[in-house]
């Protein structure tokens, strides 16, 4: 049966998308991904600069703050419970909302994505480094969003504005490197402008859509025409667009409530497998602790292991890019340091317990050796239909929330960048929002290496000038946060119900 | 010895009722009659980074709203003689706690509310701020019709 001409005018058009994007995106990722070969260590083993980059910053910040993130974690939870809010206060943003607007930032793709692929490409062993990677991201964010409160823009309309671009200005400007401080600023918001583009809206639209086709029959399926990609992509674009350019502000809402509910369902989900499977748990265990230094999967090494473990870990998690401290910057304290406490249960969740569940899961079922279809979703996917077979679509549904509600997370967050770089403006303001909706129809569309490299490349570069502010502001840092914390050991800081007496 | 009856108002017919009935018995016994409005809202809902940004202005927003639609009018109408000390309060929060908190920080001799009048049902779900008060107040509560 020969194809409707309609379809195959339509087929092209998802090629042309394709073939236009990647070129562009290997590019980018050419010189992002700049990686030293280390010929020493086994042939082909290359070691990513900019992966080191991260990995060092968050060993220093845990050695520099000597082991912050895990003395916070208590005092973390008493904060986000409430303990020190003031009842009158009441009505402004909680550390709670500014943690839970962040995490519905984070667990998203990465988590189920993300995590197939690491393992697909590193064997079990990237599990631990990517454990590894969460706990030393936990004192990165702490420090991230320490200076985005301290730093942050209050506007006379009592809006609030922050993250890195306000801290690296701001702050830089304090220690006497004003203009270093706005070029890493404006740098920032470049980067970000990208990787909202990207990792936040193209690879999101590429894996909802890819799971989308793949629970409704694959290629035979009625999305696996031509143009399937790109008409998911626009339906993506309206929903995306109705909350951000509409003001329809009704959908965000109810998937703010759906979202913590999918994550809740998607963690029972992953303990479903575990248990379904729990002799082989620890064989699995086993797999992960001694593949990270023994790998059996043939990634060029301990080292290969090591990066997939760590890219992934903070592609998923976000530790050291300096999104989150945007979304943290809202809450309402007098204390930048009690934020700072609050974030490092952010990677906790989203990387030490989340993407632990996802990678369990994998490593228990197998799926992560198929070499049949690309790592992603469907690899989780499959883990979980060795199961229940109904549950790639209720997969599938999470998918599309996560990657929905991710996608209205970085349209802020490139909002912030581009009103940041261009002022606040409606222009700026449509601008932004109509291009952002643009690229869900072409992340729909392009093939998944195109859209993974292109992602990955810009948000690891937000990396660079946060990074390096977080190192000329880490005085700062240690100043604010150990004050905090003597004053707390002090009882110079008594909860509400020790103030009541 | 307490200084006030609390009202808490809600733009309900039921609840201007109330606070008409708050406003007789403290003319009787010479106390402070304090309106409350409390606009509904908890430290543990979800929002997205947006919302938060403008979480303080949309919290004015709210304030002023409840003041024009709810309180100012029964606030005006009763202190209108001059013979009864008047408050309008607004509070975000969970109303019955809320208003349980607000009896304590005035002193209440009791807490006055409107019978909604809601089915079963929506009370059996999402429950009722006059049942919730009778379990949570230190101090009597009078539900008027």
């Amino acid at each position: 049966m020969s194809a409707a001409p309609g379809t195959v005018l339509a087929a092209s058009f998802d090629e042309q998308v394709d073939s236009f994007f990647a070129p562009v995106s290997e590019f980018i990722t050419s010189i992002v991904f700049f990686a030293v070969p280390l010929d020493f260590l086994g042939e082909g083993v290359e070691l990513p600069l900019i992966v080191v980059w991260l990995v060092v910053a968050g060993f220093f910040f845990t050695i520099y703050l000597r082991g912050f993130q895990f003395r916070a974690f208590t005092h973390a939870i008493r904060l986000i419970r409430g303990h020190y809010d003031d009842p009158g206060n009441a009505g402004e943003v909680t550390h709670f909302q500014a943690l839970a607007t962040a995490v519905s930032g984070t667990v998203g793709l990465g988590n189920i994505a993300g995590v197939a692929v690491a393992i697909s490409l590193g064997g079990p062993g990237a599990t631990l480094w990517m454990i590894i990677a969460g706990l030393v991201g936990m004192c990165t964010k702490g420090v991230e969003c320490t200076l985005g409160v301290k730093y942050r823009n209050v506007y006379p309309d009592g809006r609030v504005s922050g993250g890195p671009m306000y801290y690296l200005s701001r702050g830089l400007a304090e220690k006497g490197m004003g203009t270093l401080g706005k070029v890493l600023a404006v740098l920032f918001c470049i980067f970000t402008l990208g990787g909202a583009v990207g990792g936040g809206n193209m690879f999101q639209a590429n894996q909802a859509f890819s799971q989308a086709q793949s629970v409704t029959g694959g290629d035979d399926g009625p999305l696996g025409g031509g143009a399937a990609g790109a008409i998911f992509g626009l339906v993506l674009a309206l929903l995306v667009g109705a909350v951000i350019i509409g003001g329809i502000r009704s959908i965000a809402r109810v998937t703010d409530k759906l979202v913590p509910f999918m994550a809740v369902f998607y963690v029972i989900a992953c303990l479903t497998v575990v248990f379904a499977n729990l002799s082989e748990v620890p064989q699995a265990l086993w797999a992960i602790v001694s593949q990270a230094f023994t790998p059996e999967a043939g990634y060029g090494g301990i080292i290969g292991v090591l990066i997939q473990g760590f890219r992934r870990a903070a592609f998923s998690n976000e530790a050291g890019l300096g999104s989150a401290a945007i979304a943290h910057s809202a809450v309402k304290t007098d204390e930048p340091a009690t934020e700072g406490h609050v974030a490092v249960l952010e990677p906790f969740i989203d990387t030490v317990v989340i993407c632990t569940m996802t990678a369990l899961a994998i490593v228990i079922t197998g799926t992560y050796a198929d070499e049949s279809s690309a790592p992603g979703v469907q690899t989780t996917s499959a883990a979980f239909e060795t199961v229940v077979s109904w549950f790639p679509i209720v997969l599938a549904v999470a998918v599309i929330l996560f990657a929905y509600s991710t996608m209205l997370a970085w349209s802020y967050y490139g909002l912030k960048a581009a009103t940041y770089l261009f002022g606040e403006s409606m222009v700026v303001d449509r601008t932004w929002k109509s291009i952002f909706c643009l690229f869900v129809v072409i992340g729909a569309s392009s093939a998944l290496d195109a859209v993974i490299g292109f992602s990955d490349s810009m948000i690891f570069l937000m990396a660079l000038p946060n990074i390096l502010g977080l190192y000329l502001m880490a005085g700062v840092v240690k100043a604010e946060l150990f004050g905090y914390r003597k004053r707390l050991a002090n009882g110079e800081l008594p909860t509400m119900a020790e103030r009541r007496g | 010895m307490s200084s006030s009856i609390l009202v808490g108002l809600d733009g309900s017919e039921a609840s201007v009722r109330a606070a008409d009935a708050g406003a007789e018995a403290a003319r009787r016994h010479d106390l402070k009659l304090v309106l409350a409005c409390v606009v509904p809202w908890s430290p543990y809902a979800i929002t997205t980074a947006e919302d938060n940004e403008r979480r303080s202005v949309e919290k004015a927003r709210e304030v002023a709203a409840a003041h024009e639609r709810v309180l100012d009018p029964v606030v005006d109408r009763l202190s209108i003689d001059g013979d009864l000390p008047v408050e309008g309060v607004v509070r975000h929060g969970h109303p019955a706690e809320t208003l349980v908190r607000l009896a304590r920080e005035h002193d209440a001799a009791w807490i006055t509310v409107g019978r909604v009048g809601q089915s079963r049902v929506r009370t059996l779900l999402f429950g009722s701020t006059p049942s919730s008060l009778i379990q949570l107040s230190p101090v009597p509560v009078l539900v008027v019709p």
